[in-house]
């Protein structure tokens, strides 16, 4: 595809800005001295070009998108609808608080309803995406302990099955990293827990069901032993639609959390973003939350947590995502968002019982809203991949499964197909990952070589990253 | 109550059979009893979407929405070409998530690319990434690209936008930074306070162009200053700014962030809005996020992929560069087709008449009582008057009149913006009540 650069005639515009109606002015200050080099085009190549672009972007909308860990379930399009209410898209972030009472009843009835959901008693909506709210979280945890004059504490316990993002976060907050490794099943393994909590642990940060989509049933023995060592729980919310409506974070002991609005909400993934991860936390966390809270009864009104950990981001967090996440919510209601869990466990269950004739599934026992598959063996006896398989996917018109990940599986497949997928579309997914096994089988340099009907073969990452060419630059230079 | 679940009560038997389950009690029977909820979520009962958008629009208009704003402070109300709207909106774009899958992700991927080639040409840097989750968030990571074991130490100007601040201090709240913000002097970054406060444990010098006040730095001297010190220099622009005003490539930054809202995104109470980050070369591999870079398929073809990912969480952990995952992607996007819209005349235009604007309203204001508080400095698109009334009781009287007014500071002054959208019969009309208020 060309560029849009590519596409540039010079002079070619469009008939944007009216002629200016008061007197010039010409700034003394040192101008601009390269010539601004950005595309010169017609709104109709502009039409055509994004289009193309659009043409050649699996999302939602073009088919199945089993990502593990990533929740792409379908995003309404009310969602969207509210979100692009005037009301809320030209509502300046610095206006008084008298004039912006929808945004704060919206951010207060939010509250309400998600602190609900996740036995939490507060939450700040400044986050702008899980990790964002990772680090959120651990800055609560410090000022917690700083509160307390308990200023040893410099380690988080992260399990070493967790979301890259854990250690990374903790680092950022400028704790030390305890990995501590998994049981084979990928749960906790209580001894080795007991044997790192103690006097220097600020905190553990855990996901339940965790990573390899099992729940947990020690739980509350976990966290019970973080909290008697003195450290706090933190929740990552990645895996949240798995038990949304069944059981809550602050039930199991947790102190303080993330949500993925953009995962379990619906609002949607935006081709990596805007998403949005408010965090919410017990009562005692509550003083540090950072950022503007929604006050008062009648007359709203924002107002920062006496001893804040400050603010996260300007403003007031990606709010029009919380818009899109409230639409689903109150859409939804008490009787319809348990279903989201019943319904994302179900179809996991059924894809792993019918995937596991073919393909082996480490874990036997019944898993929450995703599975991992392990492609182990057909690397060991046919040379084919879990990328193998993954690609050969993509000829199905089908988004393979997070590859990889975790990393306590070798030649892992991470396959979440959320509640929205019909049986049809779980029926397809098992059809096409069968119809692989057996091409691999019979062929398997045809799957080694797969894709074959996208429109480019598998890329050169490695030259990618060792020669990067990370801007167009024309060809005359 | 709504639903987005596609299978009906009869699938979902003939699932739980299929799978080995007598109901859905059965597939949560490995749960404890002790952690589960047992009863119903105390929540409304679900809508019908009718209502949902019934009761999302009463919720809007609790909100007053001003027809003419004359506030920016960071967040800017420009003209958003129709065209924008539309090609963000395409289903693919919106439903994808981060281009892991690059033979199925071209469109998305190739944009990014775009989008880089479109920053470094804003800012005259050699390498952008994909977006980070705003303008304050990408300061502060900036911080993080500097900092090593000797420089541990950061100098802001105080004439940065106090938001940015604030989040910079967060961010680095939780390791050992010792931030050094140098006030601010009549309305510009106090040239002399700043050199002394450079030292051999500075990690950079952050300097905002125009800055809070909507005044043109200087940035030459600090520039020099900073790299005289052996530390790096940050510069936070308004991306709009750079189709005019020098550009940090061109005053020998080391990185370039900002606020990309501007380009293309609603106001939206706050966001979603864009932080961008460019760099030098040589400052490439310290990058937070997401990158994307040309290269070639197996038959030679071009294409684009996620590249020089070992910087990243998920490959690196408790390494990384970053914890970023999710970035701004769709805004990223949005800055992109406001771009291509634009071009380079029309946001020297926008640019200009934002200039324009600003000054015309400047001039008539002071007519009518309210003096520059910074009258040496050249300003932008914003600055700073005094204000012969209690700036609440202007901004109350304004209101009546659909104007969102200036920002009032903390010390009684008030910060006016003008942006093309302003006309001149705008700013008359504005003007007149401001004069009114003062008799």
């Amino acid at each position: 595809m060309k560029t849009i650069f590519e596409r540039s005639v010079e002079k070619r515009k469009l008939s944007l800005l009216p002629e200016c109606d008061v007197p010039a002015v010409d700034l003394e200050a040192a101008d601009r001295e390269t010539p601004l080099d950005l595309p010169e085009v017609s709104e109709n190549d502009i039409s055509r070009h994004f289009s193309e672009m659009a043409k050649s972007t699996h999302g939602v909308n073009d088919g199945f998108y089993p990502l593990g860990s990533c929740t792409m379930k379908y995003n309404p399009k009310v969602n969207d609808e509210a979100a692009s209410l005037q009301g809320f898209t030209n509502i300046h972030p610095l206006q008084p608080d008298h004039t912006v009472q929808g945004c704060i009843g919206l951010m207060k009835e939010a509250e309400k309803t998600l602190c609900e959901i996740t036995g939490m008693d507060r939450m700040t909506f400044q986050p702008a995406a899980g990790a964002h709210g990772e680090f959120t979280g651990l800055l609560l945890i410090k000022a917690y302990h700083r509160s307390r004059n308990d200023l040893k504490r410099n380690k988080i316990i992260v399990p070493d099955s967790a979301h890259g993002t854990n250690p990374a976060s903790a680092v950022m907050a400028g704790y030390e990293v305890i990995n501590i490794p998994s049981k084979e099943d990928g749960c906790v393994d209580l001894d080795a827990l007991r044997n790192v909590a103690g006097d220097d642990t600020a905190g553990l940060m855990l996901t339940n069901p965790n990573t390899v989509g099992l729940f947990d049933k020690n739980i509350l023995e976990i966290t019970d032993i973080v909290h008697k060592a003195g450290g706090l729980c933190y929740y990552d919310g990645a895996n949240l639609n798995a038990v949304i409506g069944i059981v809550r974070p602050g039930d199991m002991g947790f102190d303080c959390m993330h949500i993925n609005l953009h995962k379990t909400f619906s609002t949607p993934h935006g081709g990596g973003g805007p998403g949005a991860g408010p965090v919410g936390c017990k009562e005692f966390l509550a003083d540090f939350l950072p950022g503007m809270l929604p006050a008062g009864e009648d007359q709203l009104y924002l107002k920062k947590p006496q001893n804040s950990i400050g603010m996260m981001k300007a403003y007031n967090g990606n709010f029009l995502i919380l818009v899109r996440a409230y639409a689903y919510i109150i859409m939804l209601g008490r009787e319809g968002i348990p279903e989201i869990a019943k319904n994302a466990v179900l179809n996991a269950n059924y894809l792993r019982v019918m995937l596991s004739g073919k393909y082996v599934i480490p874990y036997k026992e019944t898993c929450m809203h995703e599975f991992v598959m392990s492609l182990e063996h057909e690397k060991a006896s046919m040379d084919v991949t879990a990328m193998d398989v993954a690609k050969a996917l993509l000829d199905y018109g089908i988004h393979p499964p997070t590859m990889y990940f975790p990393l306590i599986v070798h030649e892992a497949l991470m396959v979440e197909p959320t509640e929205t997928e019909s049986k049809e579309a779980l029926d397809s997914l098992i059809k096409a990952f069968t119809e692989i096994y057996d091409k691999a089988v019979e062929d398997p340099e045809y799957i080694k070589n797969a894709p074959h009907n996208t429109i480019i073969e598998r890329p050169d990452e490695v030259s990618a990253a060792r020669h990067p060419k990370l801007r167009y630059i024309p060809e005359d230079n | 109550m709504g639903s987005f679940i596609a299978n009906t009560d009869r699938q979902q038997q003939e699932m739980l059979t299929a799978a080995g389950y007598d109901n859905f009690e059965d597939l949560f029977a490995h749960i404890p009893d002790v952690v589960k909820l047992g009863r119903e979520l105390e929540i409304d009962r679900g809508l019908s979407e009718m209502e949902v958008c019934r009761k999302i629009e009463s919720l809007s208009e609790k909100n007053i929405v001003f027809r003419h704003i004359f506030r920016g402070a960071g967040a800017y109300d420009h003209y958003i070409p129709s065209i924008v709207k539309e090609v963000v909106s395409k289903e693919e774009f919106v439903t994808a998530y981060t281009p892991y899958q690059a033979e199925v992700s071209q469109g998305n991927l190739q944009s990014i690319f775009e989008y880089q080639t479109m920053m470094c040409e804003l800012t005259g840097m050699d390498v952008s990434n994909a977006s980070v989750y705003d303008g304050a968030t990408a300061a502060a990571e900036s911080v993080f690209m500097c900092k090593d074991r000797k420089r541990k130490s950061v100098v802001i100007s105080g004439a940065v936008n106090p938001a940015v601040i604030d989040v910079i201090r967060t961010y680095c709240s939780g390791r050992e930074t010792d931030i050094n913000v140098v006030p601010a002097k009549n309305g510009l970054t106090d040239a002399d306070a700043v050199c002394a406060a450079l030292n051999s444990a500075t990690a950079c010098l952050i300097v905002q162009q125009p800055n809070f006040f909507g005044n043109i730095e200087d940035a030459d001297r600090f520039c020099r200053a900073a790299h005289e010190a052996g530390a790096k220099f940050v510069m936070s622009v308004d991306p709009i700014a750079m189709a005019v005003l020098k550009t940090p490539g061109e005053y020998g930054a080391d990185i370039a962030v900002g606020e990309g809202q501007s380009l293309g995104m609603p106001l939206g109470f706050g966001g979603p809005y864009l932080g961008f980050m460019t760099t030098t070369q040589k400052m490439m591999r310290q990058l937070p996020g997401r990158i994307v870079g040309q290269t070639e398929d197996s038959e030679g073809n071009v294409c684009y992929v996620l590249t020089l990912q070992a910087r990243e969480q998920h490959i690196r952990r408790e390494k990384a560069s970053s914890n970023i995952c999710s970035n701004e992607a769709l805004c990223a996007l949005t800055a992109t087709v406001y771009l291509s819209a634009m071009g380079p005349e029309g946001l020297r235009q926008a640019a200009e008449l934002s200039v324009n604007k600003a000054h015309y309203l400047q001039k008539e204001l002071e007519k009518a009582g309210f003096a520059p508080a910074y009258p040496d400095a050249e300003f932008f698109k914003e600055f700073v008057t005094e204000s012969p009334v209690p700036p609440e009781r202007l901004m109350a009287e304004l209101e009546k009149h659909g104007i969102l007014g200036g920002l009032p500071l903390e010390d009684g002054k008030i910060l006016w913006c003008a942006t093309e959208k302003n006309t001149r019969e705008d700013i008359d009309d504005l003007v007149t009540l401001a004069g009114e208020v003062i008799c």
